[in-house]
């Protein structure tokens, strides 16, 4: 039976903690009696069978849907979509989710006749995926039988002819989405719900759509009124999804959800120290940590960041989920919470984020500052229920090294985002304004999102508005570890050491601070009463 | 006084753009309202009028004046600012009749042009120094004569006519020629203020003999210079330093060579000569025969030959400091503030004459004012200090170091540099020590020159060499200068003394010319140390007392670097012409070949692909030395047989795997940059367009290079000439006519000297991470330097090697398709 989550009060006998540090990590001695850490609950138990689970759930899915065999027919057309990249986080050791469960479909759509069946990788605005990254995701086998025919293709929100606007919500939100997908008899998408933002509606109204359906959303105010959006009951960013997501339904689009769940088994064997508790690291454990974190400390960055970049996590199938997309997603946010779902008593005065190497959109890449912003103050302060660990006015204190570096293929307009935008201002609302649509309509940045690795245009703009509402909640913001000039563009402070951030934290909230450490990795979800 | 003798006349100055003549210009026009001066100046490329503008007038010496004036300065110089156009190194000045006039209409001729550097070619020299002074004198008298002439004329016709300035009818202006104090040559104890044919050391040198032998040394070193042996030098001498920039630009650069060393032989034979007759170095030796020819020649011109000692910076007028050009202690004393020059010969009791350039001006001022002796005797006055305020070397050694001990240099990390102590030692030991200094900094700077290094490296190897050109300025002026601080004449000053104390009150005050005056430490540390520092454009460390110029900030507040950036990216460019390999991306022909022929070989073939290309590295890189478009041409036949269709499939796989990936994202937002600000933009590329195609958004036009091609297939041949070198600034030039365009007013971006002709061909060239020899280029060229590096954030194969493939089947030759 695995234990939940934990949070430890830290007191003088506390061993120091451990910290990410990108690619690498440290161990770091907190103030006794006014700290806390929080630890994510133990992995679940794994599906005994996960291809047998795959098959139960197609042909006895939730809500108001028929078993997938009844919806398949000769002559049909067939669109499997299915999530980029960014899911899940590191990458799965194989057999990906989306492989086990994209050939069961296969195989029901063989055997009910079907030949017009087109794979499409939902990237929405992220980019594309490279043949073995689509390898890994969906197996050899549907690669070779699919990509050389051109029948495996990924979502491109920028071609013209590729796209077909559904209408507008009742908020006068532009749905617009793949046109292959939205002419198809049947979408069945296929998701791995990594955090309890994923999927729902979101899969095919954010996953297939363009920039003119996504600004409805992913834009500054809604990630300000989504608190966090990693609570769909208080997400605007999951309110508009729903809305549009309803609006394609009633189009006629239909849609087979298929959602996966994964336990927080995120390291492999000889790192499993990462997500131990430190008093219960055994002497192998310790003498591992003192091994790695000694040779990555002579390691040059770009051996060990392809040294992280090649981590593939043992998570496990714990769950899966198909049929109507509400009643499914219902389902697949409960087991979800089941896994990340730690209670926390409060807010206190600062909080600490060790940034692990990966965020969604740096895998197989580098994490760049904007990208460190958006891990830092997107998705670990949003990793709450409730309120978020650090009370209004409080302090993030970020542990990252932050390099002024870029991966040149696929972040080429996060380059001239921190060039020439936030040398400019760092404000998300005056960034939206005077910056969105040139970046969002520019020329080149089009051409390498369609035909190279580049995230779209506006990217680095979702990024920044994904941290607005921490923005506008914390006092202040401190990088430990940094380099000072990233750190300065960013528009936060650089500290050298934990203990000199804390001391410069002491200036927004006091010289005794109440403290917390998100001890993630692994990933959880903090419910803070 | 003075102001009322001279006032309403116009008086004639050659060498006007020279340190000394801009002083003189000024001074006049400033001190003495009513006067119109007259300035013999060589056309230049855009006129005489233009070049006394550019290069006399906009020059600091005019900022007071312009300041006095305000508004009416054009106007007011304008109108008293005569320009003649003509040359002194020929005869008859070259002047045309409207100069004719004008000079025929002054009234004094202050002859003060002169090659001042030591080191001049020997027959330059000779025109300039020696017969300059005597085309002058016979330019006003023949111009006299025929005045004479048509006045009798005029007169048989009763007319009466006024000259300009009110002379009696008749007088001949007055010449005042300026030579130098050591005419003298290498001589101890008094020097009178006499015509050297009055002087005790007399010699009978006849000058004309050494005119003709200076001209025949000049031809005869021009013949030796097109020996065939000798062309063969320069030419590996300009490849050397250009490498294959093409044809034309190299030829260029060995004509340069050529004419360059007749030079040097020349400077190295005036020198020769002049040390054998007993002068320190051509210069004197040519100004004292000068002085010959001028009195053998003037016949009965009224002649007063004002001689200075060395010529410094201004003490008072037109403000303290003021100096024109890099004068000729500078470099000595830079080199010793920068620590390159550990000491100086001189006998430390020595005396070093040197006179501030108002008192010069004052003294030529005062003798205008007087006009000629009486009985038109030729007259001397010397202008120096050591007869009557010494400045010993020891005391000049004191004040320079106790300066620069308070005000030290920076040295490249913004620390202090300290000076040495100072002995005095004998000049060879100076010289062999300088001459180790700049032997060592030249092999350090061949080797960097040898070693494929680009950007900041190759910046560091263009400042060694200017580093080692310091030094070996240094060691030059060591030798040539070493005789001046070890001259024991004692100039006198009876005549000068004399001149002054017939001057009124009034006149002392403002026309100084004593040099009891001058007080050397306030001189040395107040007025012409910081004037030094501030003219060689060197940075003083920053913890400086007193520190005025700091950061290699100008005026505007930005670097260097900012206002370069800032003329390339200026709206009214229009054209941005690109580069692209090491320019754009850090990749080259043999990379993205090797990536595609590699992008579908198994395993073992990929192993004998990388073996054989690395066995023909070598080769490959002495024939992209060599010429850039038979490269190519030679490397592209590898590409006879290749499917078009899966390379152009597998090109846009490069985009993303090799050429994005190693590119300099600076660059690209540079390129974008120009398009946003409406300029055109254009890749001139040596690479294949199956490569080019995915870039081709970023430009507006592109250029690159074709091949042929059969049956889908490629047959390795180019369809035209390979842009590459000179090609490139034709096809620019054609460009930039068919779409209206100036390349004036064009910026170019590349890396390597072998692009040296589309750079030379715009208004705005910019040097991005350059390889050693354009580092230099640049540097002496002063072109904008970018250095944009590679984005850091990506993973990129040691080896140019393309991903594998699950079907691997290839078209290399020696590989096995399956």
């Amino acid at each position: 039976m695995p234990r939940p989550g934990f949070v430890l009060e830290v007191d003088r006998s506390t061993p120091p903690i451990l910290t990410w540090h990108g690619e690498g990590f440290r161990l770091e001695r907190l103030p006794a009696e006014r700290s806390r850490v929080i630890y994510a609950p133990e992995p679940v138990a794994a599906l005994d069978d996960p291809d047998q689970a795959v098959q139960d759930a197609l042909l006895h899915p939730l809500g108001d849907s028929p078993p997938l065999p009844d919806l398949l027919r000769p002559g049909m057309r067939l669109t499997i979509a299915f999530d980029d990249i960014s899911l899940p986080l590191p990458p799965m050791q194989k057999p990906d989710n989306r492989q086990r469960v994209i050939e069961a479909v296969l195989e029901m759509a063989a055997a009910a006749g079907v030949d017009d069946v087109v794979l499409i990788c939902a990237l929405a605005l992220h980019r594309r995926m490279t043949e073995a990254e689509l390898r890994h995701a969906v197996g050899d086998r549907v690669y070779d039988s699919f990509a050389p025919h051109g029948l495996l293709l990924q979502h491109d929100a920028e071609d013209p002819d590729g796209l077909v606007h559904l209408g507008q919500t009742d908020k006068g939100e532009d749905v617009e989405i793949n046109k292959r997908a939205a002419e198809s008899d049947l979408i069945v998408y296929v998701n791995i719900n990594l955090v309890a933002m994923d999927g729902g509606h979101k899969s095919v109204a954010t996953g297939l759509a363009s920039y003119r359906s996504l600004r409805h959303h992913h834009n500054v105010k809604t990630m300000r009124h989504s608190r966090s959006f990693m609570d769909q009951e208080h997400s605007e960013l999951h309110s508009s999804n729903w809305r549009m997501g309803r609006l394609i339904a009633a189009a006629g689009v239909k849609v087979f959800q298929i959602e996966t769940t994964l336990n927080n088994d995120t390291f492999p064997k000889q790192m499993a120290f990462l997500q131990k508790r430190e008093w219960e690291w055994s002497g192998r454990d310790r003498a591992t940590y003192l091994a790695t974190s000694k040779s990555l400390s002579r390691t040059p960055p770009k051996l060990a960041r392809s040294i992280f970049q090649s981590i593939k996590a043992p998570h496990a199938m714990t769950g899966v989920y198909a049929g109507e997309v509400e009643a499914v997603h219902a389902a697949t946010t409960a087991a979800v919470y089941e896994q990340q779902l730690v209670s926390v008593e409060g807010q206190t005065d600062v909080a600490i984020f060790g940034l692990p190497h990966v965020c969604p959109y740096n895998v197989n890449s580098i994490m760049n500052p904007i990208l460190v912003m958006c891990m830092g103050l997107g998705y670990l302060f949003n990793l709450y229920r409730g309120k978020p660990i650090v009370r209004q006015g409080g302090v993030a204190i970020l542990s990252h090294p932050t390099p002024w570096a870029f991966h040149p293929v696929h972040h080429p307009s996060y380059i001239d985002f921190f060039e020439e935008v936030l040398s400019e201002t760092t404000d998300p609302i005056e960034i939206e304004k005077t910056y969105e649509e040139r970046f969002a309509t520019d020329e080149w940045y089009r051409h390498l999102y369609r035909t190279s690795h580049a995230y779209h245009g506006v990217h680095p703009f979702y990024m920044w508005y994904w941290g607005a509402h921490a923005l506008e909640h914390l006092g202040d913001v401190i990088i430990v570890g940094g380099d000072p000039a990233a750190v300065r563009r960013l528009g936060f402070s650089p500290a050298t050491t934990l203990t000199d951030a804390l001391e410069m934290a002491s200036d927004t909230v006091g010289r005794h601070p109440t403290i917390s450490h998100f001890h993630c990795p692994p990933i959880m979800l903090a419910d803070v009463s | 006084m003075l102001r009322e003798a001279l006032g309403g006349r116009r008086i004639g100055i050659t060498g006007a753009t020279g340190f000394l003549g801009t002083a003189l210009a000024e001074r006049f026009l400033r001190a003495v309202p009513d006067c119109e001066i007259a300035l013999l100046v060589r056309p230049g490329r855009r006129g005489p009028a233009d070049r006394v503008r550019r290069e006399i007038l906009r020059n600091n010496c005019f900022d007071r004046l312009r300041e006095e004036l305000g508004a009416d300065f054009d106007a007011t110089m304008d109108r008293r600012i005569k320009v003649m156009a003509g040359d002194v190194g020929e005869d008859g000045l070259g002047l045309d009749d409207a100069g004719r006039e004008l000079l025929a209409g002054c009234s004094t001729v202050i002859h003060s042009a002169a090659t001042v550097s030591f080191d001049s070619p020997l027959d330059r020299a000779v025109e300039i120094n020696l017969l300059g002074p005597s085309r002058v004198a016979a330019a006003l008298n023949q111009l006299h004569d025929r005045q004479q002439h048509d006045r009798q004329q005029h007169d048989r016709q009763q007319h009466d006519r006024q000259q300009h300035d009110g002379q009696p009818a008749g007088a001949k202006p007055h010449l005042i020629a300026v030579s130098t104090a050591y005419v003298a040559g290498s001589r101890r104890g008094q020097v009178p203020e006499a015509v050297l044919p009055e002087t005790p050391w007399a010699t009978e040198l006849a000058w004309r003999p050494e005119v003709a032998a200076a001209r025949r040394a000049r031809s005869d070193a021009d013949a030796a210079s097109r020996e065939p042996k000798m062309l063969d030098t320069f030419r590996a001498k300009a490849r050397a330093e250009l490498g294959a920039a093409g044809t034309p630009l190299l030829a260029a650069r060995s004509e340069k060579f050529r004419e360059e060393w007749v030079d040097e032989r020349m400077v190295t034979i005036g020198k020769a000569r002049a040390q054998g007759l007993g002068w320190p170095d051509a210069y004197a030796y040519t100004k004292s025969l000068g002085e010959r020819a001028l009195l053998d020649t003037r016949g009965d011109l009224p002649l007063t030959i004002v001689r200075p000692s060395i010529i410094e910076a201004a003490m008072e007028e037109p403000h303290p400091g003021w100096i024109r050009g890099f004068r000729m202690a500078d470099p000595v004393i830079i080199g010793y503030a920068r620590g390159l020059l550990r000491e100086f010969p001189g006998i430390p009791e020595g005396v070093i004459d040197v006179i501030p350039v108002d008192m010069v001006v004052a003294t030529i001022m005062a003798v205008a004012a007087r006009g000629p002796q009486e009985d038109n005797v030729p007259d001397v006055f010397h202008s120096a200090s050591g007869a009557r305020n010494p400045l010993r070397y020891r005391q000049l050694v004191d004040l320079v170091q106790e300066w620069f001990t308070e005000h030290p240099l920076a040295d490249s990390r913004d620390q202090p540099i300290s000076v040495p102590e100072w002995s005095f030692p004998g000049r060879h030991r100076v010289q062999r020590q300088l001459g180790r200094a700049a032997n060592a900094l030249g092999t350090a700077e061949k080797v960097l020159q040898a070693l494929p290094l680009r950007g900041k490296q190759a910046d560091l190897a263009a400042r060694l060499e200017e580093r080692r050109d310091e030094a070996e300025r240094a060691l030059s002026y060591v030798e040539l200068y070493g005789a001046y601080t070890e001259t024991e004449a004692i100039f006198g000053l009876d005549r000068l003394l004399a001149l002054w104390d017939g001057l009124p009150a009034e006149d002392q005050a403002d026309f100084g010319f004593d040099p009891a005056a001058i007080d050397w430490p306030h001189f040395c540390h107040d007025v012409y140390l910081p004037s030094v520092v501030a003219h060689a454009r060197v940075r003083l460390a920053p913890s400086g007392a007193g520190t005025k110029k700091r950061s290699g900030k100008g005026a505007t507040g930005l670097t260097r670097e900012e206002r370069g950036r800032r003329a390339v990216l200026a709206p009214e460019r229009h054209l941005a012409v690109f580069d692209l390999e090491n320019t754009l991306i850090a990749s080259n022909v043999v990379d993205s070949y090797s990536w595609l022929a590699t992008r579908h070989l198994d395993d073992a073939d990929r192993v004998r692909f990388v073996a054989r290309t690395l066995r023909e590295a070598p080769r490959l890189l002495a024939l992209d030395r060599a010429d850039r478009g038979d490269f190519l041409r030679y490397f592209y036949r590898r590409y006879e047989g290749a499917p078009i269709d899966r390379l152009s499939a597998d090109g846009w796989e490069l985009f993303s795997d090799m050429v994005l990936t190693k590119s300099f994202p600076a660059g690209i937002r540079r390129v974008r940059e120009h398009r946003a600000l409406g300029h055109k933009t254009l890749l001139i590329t040596g690479a294949l367009d199956v490569v080019i195609d995915p870039l081709r958004p970023l430009f507006d036009d592109v250029v690159c290079a074709k091949l042929g091609q059969k049956n889908g297939r490629f047959n390795g041949e180019l369809i035209e000439a390979p842009p590459t070198g000179e090609a490139r600034a034709i096809l620019m030039a054609d460009y930039a006519k068919a779409n209206g365009l100036e390349l004036e007013q064009s910026v170019a971006y590349a890396d390597s000297a072998s692009d040296l002709p589309m750079l030379e061909v715009v208004g705005h060239p910019v040097a991005v991470n350059p390889e050693t020899k354009l580092a230099a280029i640049a540097r002496k060229r002063g072109w904008h330097v970018e250095h944009w590096p590679k984005s850091p954030g990506a993973t990129r194969p040691p080896l140019p090697i393309g991903p594998r493939l699950a079907t691997a089947k290839g078209w290399v030759a020696g590989s096995t398709p399956r």
